[in-house]
């Protein structure tokens, strides 16, 4: 006999289904009222946040090519020097003015979503290599069981994204562009494709 | 050990054995929606371990009572009264102090506030279906709700939801982020559920229905129901963040 770990085990996941809206984002759907604005809406990035300004949109598309009209859409990200604004960040303190985490549902009709936000800065990997500029996206809708994890990089980042540690580890080199958000000015586009010849690399982090 | 911030460690290597795999056409929407190729494994970093942190002043003073913040004043939503309640903890065992914890539900006739919503139910005028709570320095949280009805729904010909709640939760890092769903203990809904069956682990699924709780229903009021829900444990950093030679 051993003595027993005792550790608990972690809730299933289930499924957002189709009227995560009604929870998450309430205004949206049109429930207004008891939230004065739903969590994680508008702007992520304030007059006195610094960085440089970006816009991030794209679409989660479904095998058929469909976009996906109930998703929703969470990011997560550093500030404009690399610090995150949470507790556990023990490098630094983060810009007070950015909070770096974003909600947005995919628009009922063209399924877009978008983030109006800063260019986050680089994030140390576990081995204090420099990871190159990134935000950590989390996707769920009805239809997705568990929520889909995965990173979106920069186009205008060539030379860091060519020594970044997790795209350098990913074996299949064809895939690693699913991962590139496209740079054009201010707007950064990053359609999510959940099947096909595109599909996304999702991580099990 | 306590769950208190900050942490800095990992996260427990998550166990995907007994959550439903992506691929599921029991449950249909999932075919065009799964993910077909192995997800790349990547141990944490700052980027995953790290999690925002909502304070209390987001939360209102009815945001965890379902039965009346959207009722007009004086009056409150129809069905039986319930209350729901249990902690957030983690693999550890440790309560998680500040988690956001937002909820979501059909009405007692099994019909949701939502514009794509078309089931015949009756639409309740005092009942909006969705509030939020955080979690106190030991991990509980509890609202008041009605008990929601089964309904309906596209999947077979014949398929229909058990009385269900739906939770979203915030732990303290990024990788903790989940969604599930509550059911009800007794409902004989939840074995021929479609939704439920994705979970491919019999134990799995007992851990997301709620006991009646008849020690914490109050007298001629409300019953109660506890839930407890379970993120990823975080490892202890005793040994990490020391520089060689320590």
């Amino acid at each position: 006999m051993v003595q027993p770990l005792n550790y608990l085990k972690e809730s299933a996941s289930q499924t957002a289904g189709p009227y995560v809206h009604i929870g998450c984002t309430p205004n949206f759907t049109g429930i207004t009222g008891v939230y004065d604005k739903d969590l994680g809406s508008g702007p992520m990035a304030t007059e006195k946040t610094r960085g440089e300004r970006i816009t991030i949109k794209g679409r989660v598309i479904d095998g058929s090519g469909t976009p996906l009209r109930d998703a929703m859409i969470e990011i997560w990200q550093a500030d404009a020097d690399g610090f995150y604004n949470s507790p556990s960040e023990t490098r630094g303190k983060a810009d007070p003015n950015f909070f770096g985490w974003g909600r947005c549902p995919a628009d009922m009709v063209t399924g877009e979503f978008y983030f109006e936000t800063i260019k986050p800065g680089t994030v140390p990997f576990n081995d204090g290599r420099p990871m190159a500029p990134h935000v950590t996206l989390w996707i769920v809708a009805r239809g997705i069981n568990i929520g889909l994890q995965t990173r979106m990089y920069f186009s205008d980042e060539e030379e860091a994204n060519a020594k970044d540690p997790v795209l350098t580890r990913i074996e299949h080199r064809v895939r690693v562009p699913t991962l590139i958000g496209q740079r054009d000015g201010d707007i950064v586009t990053f359609d999510i494709h959940l099947q096909g010849e595109h599909e996304t690399i999702f991580f099990d982090i | 050990m306590k769950n208190a911030l900050p942490e800095t460690g990992g996260f427990f290597a998550r166990n995907r054995e007994m959550h439903p795999p992506a691929y599921t056409p029991g449950y249909k929407t999932s075919v065009l929606r799964a993910p077909q190729r192995a997800l790349i494994s990547l141990e944490g970093t700052k980027s995953e371990i790290t999690g925002p942190v909502f304070g209390h002043n987001i939360i209102g003073e009815f945001d965890n009572d379902l039965i009346v913040n959207y009722a007009k004043p004086g009056e409150m939503a129809i069905g039986q009264r319930i209350m729901v309640h249990g902690r957030v903890l983690d693999e550890r065992g440790v309560g998680v102090a500040g988690a956001l914890v937002e909820f979501w539900q059909a009405n007692a006739g099994g019909r949701y506030r939502h514009k794509k919503e078309t089931y015949l139910a009756a639409i309740d005028p005092n009942f909006g279906g969705f509030g939020r709570c955080i979690t106190d320095e030991n991990g509980n949280y509890a609202f008041r709700t009605i008990k929601p009805g089964a309904y309906p729904w596209p999947n077979g010909v014949n398929d229909w939801r058990p009385a269900h709640i739906h939770f979203s939760i915030f732990g303290h890092g990024f990788a903790q982020r989940l969604i599930t769903q509550m059911y009800f203990e007794g409902d004989p809904m939840i074995a021929i559920c479609p939704i439920v069956k994705t979970i491919p682990d019999e134990e799995a699924i007992k851990r997301l229905i709620a006991p009646l709780d008849m020690s914490n229903t109050v007298p001629m009021d409300m019953r109660a129901y506890k839930f407890d829900i379970v993120l990823r444990g975080r490892r202890s950093t005793f040994f990490e963040n020391r520089k060689e030679g320590n």
